[in-house]
């Protein structure tokens, strides 16, 4: 919070103004009543349209030699299908959640990577929202899966840990049931959120900072602007990886937390 | 925290505070990217693996057929090899007892015909010899009477003439033996 609030003590000086957090929050393109339509919600939509188009003329020929275009998708949807939902939940009914990790991974991956695509340049979790309804449905669908796997059982399973002496037990399954059901929904949440919101801040203060350096008098100070964007373009490819990285580990969470529920006695 | 507060009343956004209608655009978004992979997308890329894998498994499985259709002619051309091989042996060993029958067969009809001729040669001889002592017994008493006679006719004083006599009636039995014997 003293971070956040550090632009407000400085905006007097007529120093750096860092960019703040309500920069990320665009003006909306046009306002329907309270609802705004920004460019974030323009992306979230374009997300859908440019996965949903991608895979289904990927997919369309069905040809038994693929195109590249083709190879491309089947490796996409190979690497969910089978370096996730089978290596990781396994067995016979790994199928019935691809295609929930699937739209996962493809949608926070493409909301992800426009923070990399100049222009567009706002990952769509930086904005919290998404990445909270994301994890609330993980964790509604874990949980639902875990109770009709194991009826009411369930509960006992995945509270009480096998093997751990009696006189323990009212110290640990407090612990578990918030470390299971409660901190769980949050930290798969923020983490994604955390990654990309820092991310963006990075850009915007890099490109404030150039921007800043650039318009001083000084030469040496101006050409200290080169260091800054020596350093933005290091941070882009470290963010660029960061944005995929984020992707992969918020589906791998969802198919171990899944997992985690249909295994429950097994744990 | 107080400036933070100050923020917050400035209008500052909290970052963790979610907007509303965000969620809602991402949760519908969410809903029709769902929507749209389970009816079309997971189908069409589990189609295309089921169909790659039927072809690699019938390439498979028709390769196995022709491989077990090979063996069982392999093993057919064996067996009717074997059988072959067997009948040749069976007809070579008909062929050497039949042979060893021929001969023995023939080896005995030879015994038995030289034996049959050799009995007949014997049959003859006797035959011939009884007729050759019957014919002579016949002829001696004539000659011994014709020879008696002559002598007696003769005169038997003469020494001279009845060494004559004796002489011819030799030559004469020579003679008739020379012509019988013609």
């Amino acid at each position: 919070m003293i971070a956040l609030a550090l632009p407000a003590t400085t905006q007097d000086e007529g120093g750096f103004v860092a960019p703040t957090i309500a920069e990320t929050h665009l003006p909306p393109l046009f306002s329907i009543g309270s609802f705004d339509f920004s460019k974030h919600t323009l992306l979230v939509l374009l997300s859908v349209v440019i996965i949903a188009a991608f895979f289904m003329i990927a997919a369309k020929k069905g040809a038994m030699v693929p195109s590249k275009m083709q190879f491309l998708g089947e490796s996409a949807y190979g690497f969910v299908r089978n370096s996730i939902g089978k290596d990781i939940i396994g067995g016979r009914d790994f199928m019935k959640y691809v295609p929930l990790l699937f739209s996962i991974f493809f949608f926070v991956l493409i909301n992800n990577i426009y923070g990399a695509i100049p222009l567009l340049q706002l990952p769509t979790f930086s904005h919290v929202g998404g990445a909270y309804f994301l994890a609330i449905m993980v964790w509604f669908i874990w949980i639902g899966v875990g109770f009709k796997k194991h009826g009411i059982k369930y509960l006992k399973l995945a509270t009480v840990p096998s093997g751990v002496p009696w006189y323990l037990l009212p110290l640990i399954i407090p612990i578990e049931i918030i470390s299971n059901f409660l901190v769980r929904p949050i930290t798969h949440s923020l983490r994604l959120f955390a990654t990309m919101l820092a991310g963006h801040l990075i850009v915007m203060v890099a490109g404030a900072g150039i921007e800043f350096l650039v318009t001083q008098e000084n030469i040496l100070l101006q050409g200290t602007s080169l260091l800054v964007l020596a350093g933005a373009i290091a941070m882009y490819f470290l963010e660029a990886l960061i944005m995929v990285l984020q992707a992969y580990i918020f589906v791998l969470l969802t198919a171990i937390y899944i997992e985690g529920a249909l295994h429950a006695d097994a744990h | 925290m107080n400036e933070a507060i100050i923020l917050a009343a400035e209008g500052e956004v909290n970052p963790i505070i979610p907007n509303i209608w965000e969620i809602v655009v991402v949760a519908i978004a969410f809903a029709i990217l769902m929507y749209i992979v389970v009816k079309k997308v997971v189908p069409a890329f589990e189609k295309i693996y089921a169909e790659r894998a039927e072809a690699i498994e019938g390439g498979i499985a028709k390769a196995e057929e022709a491989q077990a259709e090979a063996t069982a002619a392999l093993e057919e051309y064996k067996q009717q090899l074997t059988e072959a091989r067997t009948e040749a042996n069976r007809i070579r060993d008909e062929a050497r007892s039949e042979g060893a029958q021929i001969l023995a067969d023939l080896k005995e009809k030879a015994a038995s015909e030289s034996a049959r001729i050799t009995e007949q040669a014997h049959v003859q001889i006797e035959a011939e010899r009884a007729a050759a002592v019957t014919s002579l017994r016949a002829e001696v008493g004539t000659l011994a009477t014709e020879l008696a006679g002559r002598i007696v006719g003769e005169a038997l004083t003469d020494d001279e003439r009845s060494a004559r006599v004796v002489d011819r009636f030799l030559a004469d039995l020579e003679s008739e033996n020379a012509g019988a014997a013609k």
